[in-house]
C-alpha cells in the first residue's frame, strides 16, 4: 500500500513520517501545491510548524491546493491520519471536530507520554486492544484540545475518542484527556503525540507508534475504510 | 480603508496567558485588575471593507473558539 | 544635501581608535566616507577583526587526522566515516541578548544554523551553553526564561532538535549573561563549499529575507542630519528572526548545492553585507562590486550605509555563473525567498559600493580583512582576587547528608528537565540517546554508528585557574564523550572574557588558550573553529573567563551507546581512574560561601586520558550497564544522579573524608555492570566500591557517611521545577 505525505513550507517531521511509513508500505511526499496525491492509499498530514504556525497552528495550511484534495479524498472515505500540526490542519479545516489551543502549562512541553486505546479495531487502531497503553513522545506548544458540551457529547456517542493521555500523562489540558479523536465516519483521525517517533526502539524508547502505521495498512488491505 | 480585526479568545475557554497576566500585574503593583484576557490584533487596507467579516469567519479568526470584532478607521 | 562627511569623532564613536582611524585614512588615500567609515569600523571591530585574539588563536593546534575543514570557513568539519563529514562550530550572542533574551538567543541559533549550511551541511543538531546571574535574581531567572524560550521557538520551528546543553548560575554573569550556541550538520564530503569569491564577471546573489533596519546600531551615529530624534520609526531596531523564513533558506540553499547552480555561498551574520562581501572578496583574493539599490528591502528610505551594516536576519549571499543566474532566481522562488542579483565579481581587489551608476564607496579587499592592527596583549597574573566569594547558602557544619541534598537542589546541578522539555529533542529521528539520558549526545549516522556530543566549561574553576580550568573543560568533554562511548574527533570553542585590554583579562585569555591548546594536542582534538566575544564585563567586573568547549566525538555502534542510569538490581559499582579529588574550587566550597583559591591542584592528564580510554572501551564492549562521569559536586553527587535516573538505590563504601565524597578532579569515572564484566576492565586502576540496590543511597564513609532515601534524592534535584514553573 502507498502513503501519501503532505509536505508544507515550515513541516519539520514529513521525513521522519516518511521514514516511519516506508517501513509498513512505499511512501511519497506531496507538495502543498500539488492536487495530485500520488494514487496514496492513506494520507498522513504530518507535524511541524507550516507557516511557522503563524496566525495560529495550521490556520493557513488547510487552504493549501493539496489539502482541497485531501478532503475530498476523505469525502470519499479515504483515510487521513493528522499528526500534531497535521491535527491542527485537520481541525482547521473542519474534517475534524474541536480545535488544538495553547498549552494549559503555556510553554512546548517535549516529553514521552503514555496513551490509553480508547477506540480498538477502528480503521486506524485496527490492531491495538481496548486499554492497551502505547509509549510515544509528544512535543507540541498548541496541544489543548477543546470542543463545546454538545459536541463531546456527541462524539462520545459516536465513539469518536480514539486516544487519551494516561492518568497524569495530560500536560496541555485537553479536555477530557483526549489525546486523540476521529470523525464520525471514522476515517479521518488527528492526534497529538508523535508515532513517527516511535517506531525504532533505538531512537524513539519504543516501537509502539509503528503500530498505528501498521493497524492503517491493515485497514487499506482489508478493503475497508 | 484602513481597518482593524480584533480577536479575542470565546468566554468560558480556558485563556492561560490572559490568567498570567492577571497575576503578573498585582504583583507588579496594580491591583484591582480582574477578567484579563489576551487575544490578537490584525490590521490591514481593504479594498472592499464588506469582505472583512469573511475573511475573519475563513482565516483571521478560528469561530469554534475566538470571537472578533471589526473596526474601520477610515481611508488609509 | 552636503554630504556629511565623518570627522574622527565620529570614528571614535564607531569604536575606532584614534591610531586606527589614521590607518584607515592612509589607507584610503585621504579620510573615509561615510559608507567607508561605517564598514571600515566594523570589520575593524574585536567582534569581526578578532583584533586581541587572532595572536594568540594561532596558537592553537587545527590539523588532525578527521579534519576536513579547518578554522577560517563559516564552519569546522570532521570526516565522520561513510562519505560523510560532520561541520559544526559554537557561536555566541551575549550581548543582544542581554538586551532582548528571546529574540538574542533566537537569532543566535539562527546565526549558527546558517553558518553551517552556508558551508553545504544539512543542520542536525543545536546544544546551548548559557550563563546567569545567581538564580535568586529575578532578572537572571527572567533571562534565562526567555533565553530558553527563544531557543526552543528557534530550534523547534526548524525542525533541528536541541539534544543537550548546560546552564550555569554565578554572581559574575548577572551584568552579563552568556548565551553561547553550538550547531553540527552533516554532509557529503563532496559537498561541502567554500566561501572565496570566483571567477571574474560571477553575479552576486543575495537572497532570503528583505534588508531593514536590524542591529544598526552604534552605526547610527552615521545617518544623516535629517534622520533626527524625532523620527523614532527610523531607530536602529533589535534582531528579530525568523525560523520560518530560515527553513526556506535552508532548503533552498541545500538544493541549490546539490543541483551544482553555486560557485561560493556565504551567510550575512554580524556586520551583514559588508563581512560577507568582503570575506569573500578577500577569500578569492577578487574584487567585488556591489549595488546597494538592487538590494530587496524592508524599509524603503535606507541609506547606503546602513544597507551595508544592516544585521537583518535570514539572508545568504552566493556566487554564480552568469549562465545559471536564472535557474538560481527559479529556485529562490519556489522557495518564496526575496532574491535578486546585487553585484559582480572583479579583479579589481576593491570593494565598491555602488547606487546605480554612482560610486559611493570604494575600499582595497587587503585594507578592509587583512590590515586590521593585530594587537599583541600584556597580561598580568592579578595579586588580589578579582571575584568576590559566593554568598554562602550551606551551614560549615551541616552533615554529609545535608550537604548531599543541598548540592542536588542547588541551581548548578539540579534537574534541567524543566528547561530541556522545552526544546525538541528527537526531530529528524537520529536522537540515541536524549538529554538527562547519558552524559553527552548522541546521534545515528545511516550506517549505524553513532556521533556523541558535549558542551562543557566551568568558568568558575577557570577563574581560579585559567590554564588548569580549561584543561578541565577539554577533559570534561571527552570524558562525557568516553562514558558513550564516543572517541573525540574534533574541537570548537567559543572564548567568553572580559575586557583584554586589562592586564588581568588577558592573562586569563593567555593562560586559557594556552590550556586549551595543550589539552587538545593531548586528546588528539584539535580545533577546527570557534569563536571569540571580549569585553564581558561591567562596573562590577569581568565575567568568570568562560572558554566554553563544543567537542564531537564517534562510535562504532549506536546500539551500544552508554547511559548514566544505574540499572537493575545488585549490580556492581565501580570507580574508574585514580582522580585526586580535592574541594577547592568545588561547587561545596561554592555553597559554603568560600571564595575562590589561588590556584587549581596539578592535573594528571595521562591518568585522565587512559580512565577516558579505560570507560570507552568498557562501554563499546558492552561491559558495563552504565558510565557517568564523576564531575560537579563529586562522587557523591555523581552517585546519586546514578540512582536518580534508574530510580534505584545504590550502597557503597569510600574514604572517609569530605574530599573523597564531594571533590571535583578529572579522571574520575562510576561505572555498574555484572562483577565479572567489570572484572575486564582494562587500562586504568578499577575499584569496586559496592552495589546497585533497596530505595536508598547509602554511602559508607565512617563519620562522613550518609544515607538519603531516593524519594529525597529526586525532590531535591528537581529544585528547578519550583523556579521555572
Amino acid at each position: 500500500m502507498r502513503f501519501g505525505i503532505i509536505q508544507f513550507p515550515g513541516s519539520c517531521d514529513e521525513r521522519d513520517t516518511l521514514a516511519a511509513a516506508a517501513r509498513v508500505g512505499d511512501a511519497h511526499l506531496i507538495w502543498h501545491q500539488d492536487r495530485d496525491l500520488g494514487g496514496a492509499d492513506a494520507i498522513v498530514v504530518p507535524g511541524g510548524f507550516s507557516y511557522g504556525d503563524y496566525l495560529r497552528a495550521g490556520a493557513i495550511a488547510r487552504f493549501a491546493p493539496a489539502m482541497e484534495s485531501v478532503a475530498a479524498f476523505a469525502a470519499d472515505g479515504g483515510l487521513v491520519l493528522g499528526i500534531c500540526n497535521g491535527f491542527q490542519v485537520l481541525c482547521e479545516a473542519h474534517l475534524l471536530p474541536g480545535a488544538l489551543l495553547p498549552n494549559a502549562n503555556r510553554r512546548f512541553t517535549s516529553r514521552q507520554v503514555e496513551l490509553e486505546v480508547l477506540l480498538a479495531g477502528g480503521a486506524f487502531t485496527r490492531t491495538l486492544a481496548l486499554g492497551e497503553r502505547l509509549s510515544v513522545p509528544a512535543k507540541h506548544a498548541w496541544g489543548r484540545w477543546y470542543a463545546d458540551p454538545d459536541t463531546l457529547a456527541r462524539m462520545d456517542a459516536g465513539g469518536q475518542f480514539v486516544l487519551r493521555y494516561a492518568p497524569g500523562e495530560n500536560f496541555n489540558g485537553s479536555v477530557h484527556d483526549v489525546a486523540g479523536v476521529c470523525n464520525e465516519n471514522g476515517n479521518v483521525f488527528g492526534l497529538m503525540p508523535h508515532p513517527e517517533h516511535a517506531v525504532d526502539a533505538l531512537v524513539g524508547g519504543s516501537a509502539d507508534g509503528l503500530r498505528l502505521f501498521e493497524s492503517i495498512r491493515a485497514t487499506v488491505e482489508a478493503g475497508s475504510a | 480603508m484602513r481597518a482593524r480585526v480584533l480577536v479575542r479568545p470565546k468566554a468560558g475557554i480556558l485563556d492561560p496567558q490572559g490568567e498570567v497576566v492577571e497575576r503578573a500585574l498585582p504583583a507588579l503593583g496594580f491591583d484591582g485588575v480582574a477578567n484579563v484576557h489576551v487575544g490578537r490584533l490584525i490590521e490591514l487596507d481593504v479594498e472592499d471593507p464588506t469582505r472583512l467579516a469573511e475573511m475573519c469567519e475563513r482565516l483571521l479568526a478560528n469561530p469554534l473558539v475566538e470571537d472578533y470584532e471589526v473596526e474601520l478607521l477610515g481611508e488609509s | 544635501m552636503p554630504e556629511h562627511l565623518p570627522t574622527l569623532a565620529d570614528a571614535l564613536a564607531l569604536g575606532l581608535t584614534e591610531d586606527e582611524y589614521a590607518l584607515v585614512c592612509e589607507k584610503q588615500g585621504g579620510p573615509p566616507n561615510r559608507v567607508e567609515l561605517a564598514m571600515y569600523s566594523l570589520l575593524w571591530s574585536e567582534h569581526c577583526a578578532y583584533k586581541h585574539s587572532k595572536l594568540l588563536l594561532r596558537t592553537l593546534p587545527t590539523e588532525g587526522e578527521h579534519v576536513v575543514m579547518g578554522p577560517g570557513e563559516n564552519a569546522g568539519a570532521v570526516d565522520v566515516g561513510g562519505g560523510l563529514v560532520c561541520a559544526f562550530k559554537v557561536e555566541s550572542h551575549n550581548h543582544p541578548s542581554a538586551v532582548e533574551p528571546f529574540q538574542g538567543a533566537a537569532t543566535g541559533v539562527g546565526g549558527i544554523l546558517r553558518d553551517i549550511f552556508a558551508i553545504g551541511a544539512r543542520p542536525i543538531a543545536v546544544l546551548d551553553s548559557l550563563r546567569f546571574g545567581e538564580a535568586s535574581s529575578e532578572r537572571s531567572r527572567y533571562l534565562l526564561e526567555r533565553a530558553v524560550a527563544g531557543i526552543g521557538h528557534y530550534g523547534n520551528s526548524i525542525g533541528v532538535p536541541t539534544i543537550g546543553g548546560e546552564v550555569y548560575f554565578e554572581g559574575p554573569y548577572e551584568h552579563n549573561c552568556l548565551v553561547n550556541a553550538m550547531a553540527l550538520g552533516l554532509a557529503p564530503r563532496e559537498q561541502l563549499v567554500r566561501s572565496a569569491a570566483a571567477g571574474v564577471g560571477n553575479a552576486l546573489i543575495l537572497f532570503g529575507a528583505s534588508t531593514g533596519r536590524d542591529g544598526i546600531g552604534g552605526a547610527s551615529v552615521l545617518a544623516s542630519a535629517e534622520l533626527g530624534d524625532a523620527d523614532e520609526s527610523k531607530r536602529p531596531t533589535v534582531q528579530v528572526g525568523d525560523p520560518f523564513e530560515e527553513s526556506r533558506l535552508l532548503e533552498c540553499s541545500l538544493e541549490l548545492l546539490e543541483a551544482g547552480l553555486l560557485v561560493a555561498l556565504q551567510d550575512l551574520g554580524a556586520a551583514g553585507l559588508t563581512s560577507s562581501a568582503a570575506e569573500m572578496a578577500s577569500k578569492g583574493e577578487l574584487g567585488i562590486d556591489i549595488d546597494v539599490a538592487r538590494v530587496p528591502l524592508r524599509e524603503a528610505d535606507m541609506e547606503p550605509f546602513e544597507i551595508m551594516v544592516s544585521e537583518s536576519q535570514e539572508r545568504m549571499l552566493c556566487v554564480v555563473e552568469p549562465a545559471r543566474e536564472a535557474a538560481v532566481l527559479a529556485l529562490c522562488e519556489r522557495w518564496e525567498l526575496a532574491a535578486a542579483r546585487i553585484g559582480t565579481v572583479t579583479d579589481s581587489g576593491r570593494v565598491r559600493v555602488l547606487r546605480g551608476q554612482e560610486l559611493l564607496g570604494d575600499m582595497p579587499v587587503v585594507a578592509l580583512v587583512d590590515d586590521c592592527p593585530l594587537y599583541e596583549l600584556a597580561p598580568e597574573r592579578p595579586s588580589e582576587p578579582l571575584y568576590p566569594a559566593p554568598a554562602a547558602t550551606l551551614d560549615a557544619g551541616a552533615s554529609t547528608r545535608d550537604s548531599l541534598l543541598a548540592l542536588l537542589a542547588s541551581p548548578n546541578l539540579a534537574s534541567r528537565r524543566p528547561l530541556f522539555e522545552r526544546y525538541d529533542s528527537i526531530v529528524q529521528s537520529r536522537t540515541v540517546r536524549r538529554p538527562a539520558e547519558a552524559d553527552a549526545a548522541v546521534l545515528l549516522l545511516a550506517d549505524g554508528s553513532a556521533l556523541a556530543v558535549s558542551i562543557d566549561c566551568n568558568g568558575r574553576r577557570v577563574a581560579a585557574d585559567p590554564y588548569r580550568g580549561a584543561i578541565e573543560a577539554v577533559l570534561e568533554c571527552a570524558a562525557n564523550l568516553a562514558c558513550t562511548g564516543a572517541e573525540p574527533l574534533g574541537t570548537t570553542n567559543n572564548l567568553n572574557f572580559g575586557n583584554p585590554e586589562k592586564p588581568h583579562v588577558a592573562w586569563q585569555l593567555t593562560e586559557a588558550v594556552r590550556g586549551l591548546g595543550e589539552a587538545c594536542r593531548e586528546l588528539r582534538a584539535p580545533i577546527v573553529g570557534g569563536n571569540v566575544s571580549l569585553y564581558n564585563e561591567g562596573s562590577a567586573g569581568p565575567i568568570y573567563p568562560t572558554p566554553v568547549i563544543g567537542m564531537v566525538g564517534r562510535m562504532p555502534d549506536a546500539a551500544r551507546a552508554g547511559r548514566l542510569a544505574f540499572a537493575g538490581e545488585d549490580r556492581a559499582i565501580a570507580l574508574v581512574g585514580s582522580p585526586r579529588p580535592a574541594l577547592a574550587a568545588g561547587e561545596l566550597e561554592r555553597l559554603r560561601g568560600t571564595a575562590l583559591p589561588d590556584e587549581l591542584p596539578p592535573i594528571d592528564l595521562a591518568g585522565a586520558q587512559a580512565a577516558q580510554h579505560a570507560v570507552r572501551e568498557a562501554v563499546r564492549e558492552g561491559l558495563v550497564d552504565c558510565a557517568h562521569d564523576i564531575a560537579e559536586g563529586g562522587l557523591a553527587v555523581a552517585l546519586a544522579e546514578c540512582c536518580i535516573a534508574g530510580q534505584i538505590g545504590a550502597r557503597v563504601r569510600v574514604e572517609d573524608s569530605l574530599s573523597s565524597l564531594f571533590g571535583e578532579a578529572p579522571g574520575g569515572f562510576i561505572v555498574s555492570g555484572a562483577p565479572e564484566q567489570l572484572a575486564r576492565i582494562s587500562g586504568a586502576p578499577v575499584e569496586l566500591i559496592g552495589q546497585t540496590g533497596g530505595t536508598a543511597l547509602e554511602i559508607e564513609a565512617g563519620e562522613c557517611g550518609l544515607t538519603a532515601s531516593l524519594d529525597e534524592l529526586t525532590e531535591a534535584h528537581s529544585a528547578l521545577a519550583e523556579l521555572f514553573a
